[in-house]
């Protein structure tokens, strides 16, 4: 049953590599405005719009 | 007797109000006014009509059509505008109140497709903020800003920056303080699992490991996520005020502490999980309280209001200035639609100032020349030149910001049940502790220890804790959903606690801004036309009203058209000799009493009739009325008393309404039914409450849009919701009896824990079970209960 401690250590390593991809996101702004982004994507960007009628 | 013209309403193709006239039609698009179609020729020219394509009408109105940005070329202003400048690049935010739908989006961030120089834009949507990076060397801040306002998007510019404040405030590092604690509860609980399960004798090595490891987990708990509540404590205590936070951070550090001694001395598991999943929840609420709905600055005062900088006669030149660098015997330059920054003394013009939003009056005053004008009065007409003879800070209006009401500290000006409570709870949970070690000490020490930590640790008021945040938070988004927008949380127990309710008049219970106007005149169709057509010339906001009144009608050719400011307008139509205005300018006769403005009519020197124009009740009155027997009601008005009979009705006796109150008066009859120990909520709207506003226990800014200006206050109403007020008020109350009964199901949890926890006989799982269950119970009760409360009141 040792192997119990090299999968903790290993279970533990890659919760802490989450924890830090979250804190990288959360200091490069990404959380910051979570309303517009949704928005955006819902607008085409087209290149020439087309004639009004 | 009066007839009604039922012409069909176009509406404007840009900004979707009402075309009073067939003047600006462009491919069968119709507009309203000169300023909604020049922005669509902007746009048409530049290919970016798929604006119009996302939403129907995403124009704003465009009233003003003259820009004046000329102060945006001062360098003193431009650095206290941007957020960064290098050689070539000047980055810089807006905040753009007009932000409102997918349109708004799309166009701004195309802004590069109208100047390449505009190298990158976005739209931060909830704050109605742009954000763009722009080459300064082909492109000036004053350029920009024109550019923005050229496609109807003109950017609030303010002395005082909200944007910068409010940035400023949300660096906090409270989601990563609870994303630590969040990722250390659910660690520990998977390596607690195997002790509550039961590890085997021939594993107990591993017990001794996941020990080891859990205390390890705790040590960011501890020291990162939960040193908060450590470093308040001890304030509080050195301020020698026993907060919720002082038993907190006790059983915070006990919890610790006992875990540390049993995992280390191997006897025992220790209550890591507990400890991890106490701190957590405790974060999770202050976030909860902490979290805002609407991004409204409360905070706003004179400085927001007032232009940035103001035009002045330099040398017989005009040059823009800061406003801070204005001084006594400057000579300054206001033209239509500016604002008045410091009294001032009229040398040249006619001044026709609109006083609408310091004194809420609707109808703009007539000033003569050497008269002294107030500041914050908006010119309309013509240029005026005058003379300064206060400088800002001193003026009539702001003098009232050195008043102590506003340098006081005025975070929770009432005790908030929680703080009243938690000091007796400490006394009581440190009392038990120490009598159950007193009780064991004789025979057993480590008994007694033992008992005497395990009832900090059960004791420990997370529940309690919890409980008006969630509760707090759900009220608010109650009130947020009705247009109410309170600033914090601890507003909604203030509320609850209100037992006086005073009002301002003009602009708080009548509309502000607009009037009702009557016709009490027998027109023909046609004697409306020619009335229509004379008054469309004027810009006088009476003559603009008139115009909405009798709806678009053809009109007719004008001539020998002269305006007399503050009097009337005399015009020949169509073969007919029209006088429009004062009974002195028609009628030649001095004013009658004056129980509503009034503008007569005279066509080929016969006498026709007027238009009234009347203050208009907010709807509702009666209800706010039918408060009067739980909350003591008063009116305070800047006016004089000519409406008394009619608010009579409403406000009864005559003892409870004042008249011809100047912000000075407001503020000390606020204060002197403080000092009858009263409750006291004001509601007002204009910069001349803002006094009474800041003095009171609970200041309600009523606006009719909530992205203009409004005094600082504690919170903002909506005019729609103001007939709403009695349920806002009863709802708050059912949301302090909500955190009371809450209270008591966190006291039951805690005597349960601590039956067991006197005995000395705490198991560790008892504790991890006890905790997160109150938790959950309290969590679920408050929102459900806060739910069927708001259902009863009609807010849901």
């Amino acid at each position: 049953m040792s192997i119990i401690y090299f999968l903790i250590g290993c279970s533990l390593f890659l919760a802490v590599c989450f924890l830090g991809a979250f804190f990288w996101a959360q200091r490069s702004g990404q959380n910051d405005d979570l309303h517009t982004p949704a928005m955006r994507i819902l607008l085409d960007d087209e290149e020439e719009p087309p004639e009004e009628k | 007797m009066i007839e009604t013209n039922t012409i069909e309403k176009t509406t404007c193709y840009h900004c979707g109000d009402e075309c009073l006239s067939e003047e600006y039609v462009i491919e069968d698009k119709h507009f309203c006014c000169h300023g909604c179609r020049s922005v669509f020729l902007v746009l048409s020219e530049n290919k970016l009509c798929s604006y119009y394509r996302y939403n129907d009408h995403p124009g704003a109105t465009r009233a003003r059509i003259d820009k004046r940005f000329d102060y945006l070329s001062d360098t003193t202003i431009i650095n206290e505008l941007i957020d960064y400048a290098d050689k070539q690049v000047t980055i810089v935010t807006f905040y753009i109140p007009h932000i409102h739908c997918s349109s708004c989006l799309w166009l701004l961030e195309q802004l590069n497709k109208f100047n390449p120089a505009v190298h990158y834009c976005r739209v931060d949507f909830l704050k109605k903020q742009l954000n763009i990076r722009f080459d300064h060397r082909q492109l000036s801040l004053q350029q920009l800003v024109e550019l923005l306002y050229d496609i109807g998007y003109e950017p609030m510019i303010s002395l005082q920056d909200v944007i910068r404040e409010q940035n400023s405030a949300t660096k906090d590092d409270l989601v990563s303080k609870i994303a630590v604690a969040g990722f250390c509860f659910g660690n520990v609980m998977l390596l607690s699992f195997p002790e509550y399960l039961g590890i085997a004798s021939f594993e107990e090595s591993f017990k001794y490991f996941f020990g080891l490891i859990n205390i390890l987990i705790c040590l960011p708990v501890v020291f990162y996520s939960g040193w908060g509540y450590f470093v308040s404590a001890w304030q509080n205590l050195r301020n020698k005020v026993l907060s919720i936070d002082f038993p907190l951070a006790l059983g915070i550090g006990v919890l610790f502490i006992r875990s540390v001694v049993e995992v280390l001395t191997r006897s025992g598991a220790g209550f890591a999980d507990t400890l991890c999943g106490l701190v957590f929840f405790l974060l999770v609420g202050k976030f909860v309280q902490k979290k805002t709905y609407h991004r409204i600055s409360f905070e706003r005062d004179y400085r927001s209001f007032f232009p940035v900088a103001v035009n002045i006669i330099l040398e017989d030149a005009e040059k823009p200035i800061p406003l801070a660098q204005l001084h006594t015997h400057h000579r300054i330059i206001i033209r239509h639609n500016e604002i008045i920054p410091a009294d001032a003394i009229l040398l040249k013009g006619e001044a026709l100032i609109d006083f609408s939003f310091v004194t809420g009056e609707a109808v703009p005053v007539n000033k003569t020349l050497g008269e002294i004008i107030y500041a914050g009065g908006r010119q309309t007409g013509e240029v005026i030149e005058l003379e300064v003879v206060k400088a800002v800070s001193q003026s009539y209006l702001t003098q009232l910001w050195n008043n102590e009401a506003f340098t006081r500290k005025q975070d929770n000006r009432m005790q908030t049940f929680n703080e009243k409570v938690s000091k007796y709870f400490t006394i009581v949970l440190l009392a038990i502790g120490f009598s159950s070690l007193l009780f064991w000490l004789p025979g057993d020490l480590k008994r007694g220890l033992s008992a005497f930590t395990a009832v900090l640790i059960v004791a420990c008021p997370c529940a309690l804790a919890l409980s008006t945040p969630f509760t707090m938070s759900a009220a608010l988004s109650i009130f947020d959903r009705n247009l109410f927008y309170l600033k914090n949380t601890a507003v909604v127990e203030q509320l609850a606690r209100i037992t006086n309710i005073v009002f301002d008049k003009t602009g708080t219970i009548t509309i502000g801004g607009s009037a009702n106007v009557q016709m009490k005149a027998l027109l023909t169709q046609y004697q409306k036309q020619l009335i229509s057509s004379v008054c469309f010339n004027s810009v006088h906001p009476l003559s603009r009203m008139i115009c909405q009144y009798l709806g678009r009608t053809t009109r007719l050719p004008v001539a020998d058209y002269s305006e007399i400011a503050g009097k009337g307008i005399r015009a020949t139509v169509d073969g007919h000799k029209l006088k429009l205005g004062s009974a002195e300018f028609v009628l030649h006769q001095q004013h009658d009493a004056i129980h509503a403005t009034k503008v007569h009519i005279m066509i080929d020197e016969i006498y026709n009739g007027y238009f009234a124009f009347e203050h208009q009740y907010r709807e509702g009155m009666e209800k706010i009325t039918a408060l009067d027997p739980g909350y003591q009601l008063h009116l305070l008005s800047g006016d004089q008393d000519h409406e008394r009979d009619e608010l009579i009705g409403f406000f009864g006796e005559h003892g409870k309404m004042h008249f011809n109150q100047s912000p000075q008066d407001k503020l000390d009859f606020i204060r002197s039914l403080q000092s009858k120990k009263r409750k006291v909520m004001m509601i007002g709207d204009g910069l001349n409450d803002s006094g009474a506003l800041k003095q009171s226990d609970l200041g309600i800014a009523i606006t009719d849009n909530v992205n203009n200006f409004s005094p600082g206050s504690d919170a903002i109403l909506d005019g729609k919701s103001y007939e709403k007020l009695p349920a806002f008020l009863r709802f708050s109350k059912d949301a302090v009896k909500i955190i009371h009964f809450s209270f008591f199901i966190s006291l039951t949890y805690n005597l349960v824990g601590l039956s067991y926890a006197v005995t000395g006989n705490l198991s560790p799982l008892a504790a991890a079970i006890l905790m997160p269950l109150s938790t959950v119970t309290i969590i679920s009760f408050t929102s459900i209960a806060t739910h069927l409360a708001a259902k009863k009141r009609h807010l849901l």
